[in-house]
C-alpha cells in the first residue's frame, strides 16, 4: 500500500466513526431525514465559507456551513409548528431550497471557484492527499486527515462527557426536562455536533454519502443489540468496516471511492435485516412459523382435555373435525409428543401430566392475562414471547 | 383537622397550545401528605397541568410553587412519572438501566451514575417486584413490568412529591393493585401523591384527594366531600352517576 492509499483509507474510517456517533442518537430519535436536510443545505455556508476564506478546510468555513445547518433545523422545525404542515414536509421544504442557493452561488461564481457540483455531492477522498497541511514547511499530512482527527475528537469528548445526558433525552424528554436536562440545549447540541461533522466530512466523502455514513451503521447495529454502548461500537465498526472495504472496492472496480464505500454499506444492512438473530427478517418469519404452529399445537392440546370420547381424541378425528391438512396435523402431534405432552395409545391421544399441566397454564394466562404465569413459558414457547 | 402545609401551590395558570386555551386560571393548592386523583374527561389538560408545573411546558400565564419555591429550585423533592406511551419501548436500553435514569437528577450534569445508584436502583426494582427482569431489554416486557419499571425509576428519585401520568393505563389487576399499594405505603410515609387517573369508579377506593379538571379547575379536596355526582357532572358535562362506597 502506498502512503496515498493508506492515508484515504485513515480519512475514510475516521469519518465513518464522526458519523457514526451522532448518527446513532438520530436514528433513536428518529430524525434520520434531518441529517440528509443538514447534508444539502450546508451547500450555501460552504461556498461562502469559501469566498471568504479561499480553503475548504478552514476552520471558520467549517463553522459557517456548520451554522447553515442549524438555520435549517431551526427552519424546519419553525415550520413544522405552524401546525399547516408536517415535519418531513417542512423538511422537504426546506433543504432544496438552501442547496439550490448554494447551486446558483457556485455557477455564478464558477471562474474563480475550485468547487463543483459533483465534488459537493460525491466527494474527492480519492485527491484528499494531495492537500497537504504544512507547518514552517513540514509535510504533516493531509489538510482533511487533521480536519476529521479535530472534530472527530471534539466529538468522542462530547460523547463520554453527555453520555447519560444524551441517553436520558433521547429515552424520555418529558423526563430529562423534569430534571432539569433541558431537551432543547441537548437537541440542538446534537444538531451542532451532526452540522459539524457533516461539513466536515462532506469535502472528503460529500453529501449523499455523509447521509449514509450516518444512518446506514446506526440503523443495522440498532437491529443487532439491546444495548445502546453496543450499539454505538457496532455502528464504529460497520461504518470502518464499509470504509476500508469500500476503498478497495472502488479501487477494485476502479470506480468511485464514495459510491463503492455506500454500496458496502446497502449490502451490509442488507444482511443485517435478513440475518440479525432476532429482529432479522427469517428470525421473525422463523418466529411467526413456531407461533403458529404453537397456537395449533394449544388448541389441539385444548381439544384433547375437553374431550373424554374416544371418538374426539382419534388421531384421523383431528383431519376431519379440527379441519387440518393431513402435514398440518402431524406436525401438531410431532411437537406435542417432542415435548412429552401426549400419550398416544392404539391412535387415541391422552394428554399427559406435564400436558394437563402446560394446557391448564396456558388457558389461565389466557384468561387472566396475567404476566406472573407467563415467565416459564416463554423459554419453551415463542407463543408467550410477544 | 390540623392545618396542612401546602406541598404545591398554582396560581393563575394558564397554558395554551397554538393559542388555545388547554389549561385556563387555575388555582390549586395541594396539602402535603395527599393520595390525589386529577381526573377529568380527555383534553380536559390533566396531563398539561402535570407538565406545567414540572416545567416540561411553559405556561403563558401564572406560577407554580413546590413547597414554597419555584420548581426549578425544588427539582429534588418532586419524581415523575410520565405517560407510558410516551416514550419509544424499542429503545436499546434494560430495566435497570431505566430505573438507574432516576438517579440522573441528584447527579446533575456530567457526573455518571456508579455503585450507590446502581444499588438504589436495584432496591428500587425489588420494591416494585421487577428484580428478576433487571437486565431484560424493555420491549420484552409486559405492558404492566413497564409501569412498574417507571415506578421503580421515580422511587428511586426518593422525592417528597410524585407526579404520575395515568399509571394504571393498560396495565393487568396484579400490577394495579401492586402499584396502588406502592402509593398508599409512599403516602404513609408523608409522600404527596399527584395521579392522573381515568377510572373514576376506583376514585374513591385508591385516593383520599381529588381534583376535578376540565380546562378550568371544577373543584378540589377530599374525596369523602366532594366526590359527588354534582361534580362529576360539572366536569363530565353529562349527568354522571357513579355509586361512591363508603
Amino acid at each position: 500500500m502506498s502512503n496515498a492509499q493508506i492515508e484515504i483509507q485513515l480519512i475514510a474510517s475516521l469519518v465513518a466513526i464522526a458519523c457514526a456517533i451522532p448518527g446513532t442518537f438520530l436514528v433513536l430519535r428518529k430524525m434520520a431525514m434531518i441529517s440528509d436536510a443538514i447534508s444539502h443545505s450546508i451547500l450555501p455556508g460552504i461556498v461562502v465559507g469559501f469566498f471568504i476564506t479561499q480553503d475548504l478546510n478552514s476552520p471558520l468555513l467549517i463553522l459557517l456551513a456548520a451554522f447553515t445547518g442549524i438555520i435549517t433545523v431551526v427552519l424546519v422545525e419553525y415550520i413544522q409548528k405552524t401546525g399547516l404542515v408536517k415535519e418531513d414536509t417542512a423538511i422537504g421544504l426546506v433543504f432544496p431550497v438552501l442547496f439550490s442557493i448554494g447551486v446558483i452561488l457556485i455557477a455564478k461564481n464558477a471562474n474563480d471557484v475550485h468547487l463543483d457540483i459533483d465534488a459537493v455531492l460525491l466527494g474527492e477522498l480519492a485527491f484528499a492527499p494531495f492537500d497537504r497541511l504544512l507547518i514552517s514547511k513540514t509535510d504533516i499530512g493531509p489538510k482533511s486527515l487533521w480536519v476529521i482527527s479535530s472534530i472527530l475528537l471534539i466529538i468522542i469528548i462530547l460523547l463520554i462527557v453527555f453520555f447519560k445526558e444524551l441517553k436520558i433525552s433521547t429515552f424520555d424528554a418529558g423526563l430529562a426536562a423534569s430534571l432539569g436536562f433541558s431537551p432543547v440545549v441537548l437537541h440542538y447540541g446534537l444538531m451542532t455536533v451532526a452540522s459539524v461533522t457533516t461539513v466536515g466530512a462532506f469535502d472528503a466523502v460529500g453529501a449523499i454519502l455523509v447521509v449514509a455514513l450516518m444512518i446506514a451503521p446506526a440503523a443495522a447495529a440498532y437491529l443487532l443489540t439491546n444495548d445502546l454502548k453496543k450499539m454505538l461500537i457496532l455502528a464504529i465498526i460497520f461504518g470502518v468496516f464499509s470504509a476500508i472495504s469500500g476503498y478497495w472496492l472502488a479501487h477494485w472496480l476502479d470506480a468511485s471511492i464514495a459510491g463503492s464505500i455506500t454500496t458496502i454499506l446497502g449490502l451490509l444492512f442488507l444482511l443485517v435485516y435478513l440475518f440479525a438473530p432476532n429482529k432479522g427478517v427469517i428470525a421473525v418469519m422463523y418466529r411467526e412459523k413456531q407461533q403458529r404452529i404453537e397456537v395449533s399445537l394449544l388448541t389441539f392440546l385444548l381439544h384433547i382435555k375437553n374431550h373424554t370420547e374416544e371418538v374426539e381424541r382419534h388421531i384421523n378425528h383431528l383431519q376431519e373435525d379440527i379441519n387440518w391438512q393431513k402435514i398440518h396435523s402431524k406436525k401438531v402431534l410431532d411437537l406435542a409428543q417432542k415435548n412429552n405432552m401426549i400419550h398416544i395409545q392404539n391412535d387415541i391421544v391422552t394428554l399427559s401430566k406435564k400436558g394437563e399441566n402446560f394446557t391448564t397454564k396456558a388457558i389461565n394466562y389466557i384468561i387472566t392475562n396475567e404476566d406472573s404465569q407467563i415467565e416459564n413459558m416463554k423459554k419453551d414457547f415463542f407463543l408467550f414471547r410477544g | 383537622m390540623k392545618e396542612r402545609k401546602i406541598a404545591v401551590k398554582i396560581d393563575d395558570l394558564t397554558v395554551a397550545y397554538n393559542y388555545k386555551p388547554v389549561l385556563w386560571d387555575i388555582d390549586l393548592e395541594i396539602p402535603e401528605g395527599v393520595l390525589m386523583a386529577i381526573v377529568g374527561p380527555n383534553g380536559a389538560g390533566k396531563s398539561t397541568l402535570i407538565k406545567s408545573i414540572l416545567g416540561i411546558l411553559k405556561p403563558i400565564a401564572g406560577s407554580v410553587s413546590i413547597y414554597g419555591k419555584p420548581y426549578k429550585k425544588q427539582r429534588s423533592l418532586v419524581a415523575y412519572v410520565p405517560q407510558k406511551g410516551s416514550v419509544d419501548w424499542d429503545f436499546p436500553t434494560t430495566a435497570l438501566d431505566v430505573v438507574k435514569m432516576g438517579t440522573y437528577g441528584s447527579l446533575g450534569w456530567i457526573k455518571r451514575p456508579r455503585q450507590k445508584e446502581k444499588k438504589a436502583a436495584l432496591e428500587a426494582l425489588e420494591k416494585v417486584g421487577m428484580l428478576a427482569f433487571k437486565n431484560r431489554q424493555i420491549s420484552q416486557l409486559s405492558g404492566g413490568q413497564q409501569q412498574r419499571i417507571f415506578l421503580a425509576r421515580a422511587l428511586v428519585q426518593n422525592a417528597a412529591i410524585y407526579f404520575m401520568d395515568e399509571p394504571f393505563q393498560g396495565v393487568d389487576a396484579t400490577t394495579e393493585i401492586a402499584i396502588i399499594n406502592i402509593l398508599k405505603e409512599l403516602r404513609k410515609a408523608g409522600k404527596t401523591l399527584i395521579v392522573v387517573h381515568h377510572d373514576l369508579q376506583t376514585v374513591p377506593e385508591y385516593f383520599d384527594w381529588v381534583t376535578f379538571l376540565n380546562v378550568k379547575k371544577i373543584a378540589t379536596g377530599p374525596v369523602k366531600t366532594i366526590f359527588n355526582n354534582e361534580n362529576l357532572t360539572k366536569t363530565y358535562g353529562i349527568n354522571y352517576k357513579v355509586s361512591v362506597q363508603e
